[in-house]
């Protein structure tokens, strides 16, 4: 029994903070953020050639053949530094090739994903979430139509893996007629998110069943809990170091009470939190059984702790919290962006209920 | 990260079932028949006492603490009873394997594990709850002797404990933490006063104990004289991680879905109302998350390396969220929820309101949640501590 990151992921995930200090710097970000046309190429580049583009794609096809739970301590150091990067959907689209690609579908797209050429993302929200505005595409006849919505990184993307309304998946290649995008501005400027139009878009069909929905959704939730998990102990970071140094009435505000509680609540909130991405992401491969209910309580929980620490970070800082000046409202929102994608933490608990036959 | 389970392992549980198996008859709704037989039984082999040395009464195996793990499954599984429990066992014989004279080992842990001894803890006074270290019970030298006065207070099973361990001043000259011995006292002392302290769910589960010129011989020390406070804080470790078991908690979420599976209010089953459906869903999430956290903090010990914040939190998260449970069980309940003591329409014998009174005495107790979060950013996050003011 060992419940416990190896020598190995705790290597990987010291040497992706170094590389994304560098490559996504406060600067760097505040530079995306603030600016429609930088599509952070640089950042992507650097962090394909770390490996993430292909972090869960076999050897084979020049990845690095690793598990969720690797991933999702990459998206851990992602959210840590708000890292402008389309991580989610290459994970969940390398997953859906991987389970339900035909060997010739995966031998066209993933190695050019594993080396960072294709941006792919996962179009699943509104079989997860629920459709908002009317959005859904429907299949027929190797067709789809209809419209997705809140497709983290969908200008970018090369290869999209669309879940149509009968819970089917769907490979679309990027430059195929009938697919415009529109750009939806959104808070979190870490992430852009698309709109999706389909109008008679050609699209291959995955061999794989409703299942496959399923494994993308647990994936997709794990990894957003993991990127809420680093984004959140960023937040607790820099409250601490604040309060240690920031002087009022004669002392640093850390050593009252009031203040130092607000960081032992968030810590106590926030570790349990840890331990439970851990679990779900090692069930994702080693335990498909426990997946789906750990994966779901690890969403809903991290995103609940995620606006708690997002709230009380920001008031430890007081007036400081809520300026440009330190940049701490980028993680505020990246936690806002991560609790409603692919479902907010009610949604998320009454699946976690009808998984264990508590709800109809 | 690997959750399988070795073939050795399996082989191990697989004894632990066949001992339950052949000693059916000697336990019923997770009571032993004759407990102290029962005991004796888990000590010979191994499932109580397990890695206390045998010159002292106790097994004799090495520390693993998979196989500890095993037997608590096991017995939960089957509803057996496990060996007995009890400040006795639970504190004071650690602190004896770790502290006391050899000849204290051989007197004291045996007849403990046998349950020939109970034992109550004499920490707390009216004037040091927090500030523990603010005791003031003393002990004044006369002859080979202490003669002790003082109070305690929140001293559990003190009514049928034959001996008390005790922390009090025997240096008042020193330092608030180095003037303060742990002694050893039996309860039938003259002098000793005990009295019932009933509490809000109506019981004594706790008693004060008034000391006047109780007189106990030196040799009574454990850890050596003025070291009394790290000989408890030995012991206050092991209370901690006591208060914040998550094996318990569950047995608790799972006796709460049963509940709102099984009541229902104008022919709805509560478990449909969405409302509590999500309430249950969000403390089911915390549990899952504390039996995570569990399992980090089983592979520490395994290890041997620091837990860190994972374990701080363990008595701060553990004891609210048991609150938590008992408090949506009574909303679950209703009307029914403010029913107590007796009658034809009380559930479950009134334990939730119980439990729900009694866990808020545990939030405080052993450490409040205030002193919890001082732990926590002081030992946890390095954060300063409060300066002691310059006038009181």
């Amino acid at each position: 029994m060992d419940f416990s990151l190896t020598q190995d992921q705790r290597m990987m995930q010291e040497s992706l903070g170094r590389t994304l200090a560098e490559a996504s710097s406060l600067g760097r970000v505040r530079k995306f953020a603030g600016d429609l046309t930088d599509r952070g190429d640089d950042i992507w580049k650097a962090l394909a050639d770390f490996g993430l583009a292909g972090m869960v794609i076999p050897e084979a096809f020049g990845g690095l053949g690793l598990t969720l739970l690797d991933a999702a301590l990459a998206s851990e150091a992602l959210g840590a530094a708000v890292a402008p990067a389309p991580f989610l959907g290459t994970v969940l689209a390398s997953l859906a090739l991987l389970r339900g690609g035909s060997p010739e579908q995966q031998a066209q797209w993933l190695a050019k994903m594993a080396s960072g050429d294709v941006v792919a993302v996962a179009v699943i929200s509104e079989q997860i979430a629920g459709a908002r505005d009317d959005a859904g595409v429907v299949a027929v006849g190797g067709k789809l139509n209809g419209k997705a919505l809140f497709v983290p990184g969908g200008m970018a993307a090369g290869l999209l893996i669309v879940a149509d309304t009968a819970d089917r998946l769907h490979l679309v290649q990027g430059e195929t007629a009938g697919l415009t995008r529109t750009f939806m501005p959104g808070l979190d400027e870490t992430r852009r998110l698309t709109e999706l139009t389909f109008v008679d878009v050609v699209a291959e069909p995955l061999g794989a069943g409703p299942q496959l929905l399923t494994a993308l959704r647990d994936a997709g939730w794990i990894l957003i809990a993991a990127d809420s998990l680093g984004a959140s102990q960023a937040m607790l970071d820099r409250a601490v170091a604040y309060a240690k140094e920031r002087r009022q009435f004669d002392r640093v505000i850390g050593s009252f009470q009031a203040v130092k509680h607000m960081c032992a609540e968030m810590a106590a909130e926030l570790e349990p939190c840890r331990s439970l991405i851990w679990y779900a992401a090692y069930a994702f491969d080693a335990a498909p059984a426990e997946a789906s209910l750990m994966a779901a309580h690890a969403k809903a929980l991290t995103s609940e702790v995620g606006r708690f620490i997002a709230r009380t970070s920001t008031e430890v800082h007081g007036g400081m919290g809520i300026t440009d000046l330190l940049g701490l409202h980028f993680w505020f929102k990246r936690l806002g962006l991560n609790r409603q994608l692919l479902g907010g933490p009610e949604r998320v608990r009454e699946i976690a209920a009808k998984l264990q036959g508590l709800a109809a | 990260m690997d959750l399988n389970e070795t073939p050795e392992m399996t082989a191990f549980r697989g004894q632990v079932r066949d001992f339950l198996k052949a000693r059916r008859d000697d336990y019923a709704d997770g009571a032993a028949r004759d407990p102290l037989a029962w005991q004796l039984l888990l000590i010979e082999h191994g499932y109580a006492a397990r890695t206390i040395p045998r010159e002292y009464g106790g097994f004799g195996a090495e520390p693993d603490v998979l196989k500890g793990r095993i037997i608590a499954e096991e017995f939960i599984a089957a509803s057996a009873p496990r060996g007995l429990t009890g400040q006795g066992i639970s504190m004071l014989v650690p602190t004896l394997l770790e502290v006391g004279s050899d000849e204290q080992k051989k007197r004291w842990i045996g007849p403990t594990l046998r349950g020939e001894i109970v034992w109550c803890q004499g920490y707390s006074e009216p004037g040091a709850g927090s500030d523990l270290a603010n005791l003031q019970t003393k002990a004044v030298e006369d002859g080979d002797d202490f003669v002790i006065s003082g109070s305690k207070i929140w001293t559990s099973t003190a009514h049928l404990a034959q001996m008390m361990f005790c922390l009090v001043r025997t240096e008042p000259q020193a330092a608030k933490h180095e003037g303060i011995s742990y002694v050893l006292i039996p309860m039938d002392t003259p002098g000793i006063d005990v009295r019932p302290l009933k509490t809000m769910t109506g019981g004594s589960e706790f008693n004060e104990i008034f000391f006047s010129d109780v007189r106990v011989p030196q040799s009574q020390v454990v850890g050596g004289r003025g070291r009394g406070w790290f000989v408890a804080n030995t012991t206050l470790k092991h209370e901690r991680g006591m208060l914040g078991d998550p094996n318990a908690t569950e047995a608790r979420l799972n006796a709460l879905i049963e509940l709102m599976k099984s009541e229902s209010v104008d022919g709805q089953r509560i478990i449909e109302n969405p409302i509590f459906r999500d309430r249950l869903m969000q403390l089911q999430g915390r549990v899952l998350s504390m039996r995570c956290n569990g399992l980090r903090l089983l592979t520490s010990q395994i290890t041997g390396e620091s837990a860190g914040i994972a374990a701080l939190i363990v008595k701060l998260q553990g004891c609210e969220l048991n609150h938590q449970l008992a408090a949506l069980a009574i909303d679950a309940l209703g009307e029914l929820g403010i029913l107590y003591h007796d009658g034809s329409h009380l559930r479950a014998k009134g334990r939730w309101q119980w439990n729900y009174m009694f866990d808020l005495g545990l939030i405080i107790g052993g450490g409040t949640a205030q002193i919890q979060k001082n732990i926590i950013s002081e030992r946890g996050l390095g954060m300063p501590r409060e300066p002691k003011p310059a006038v009181l």
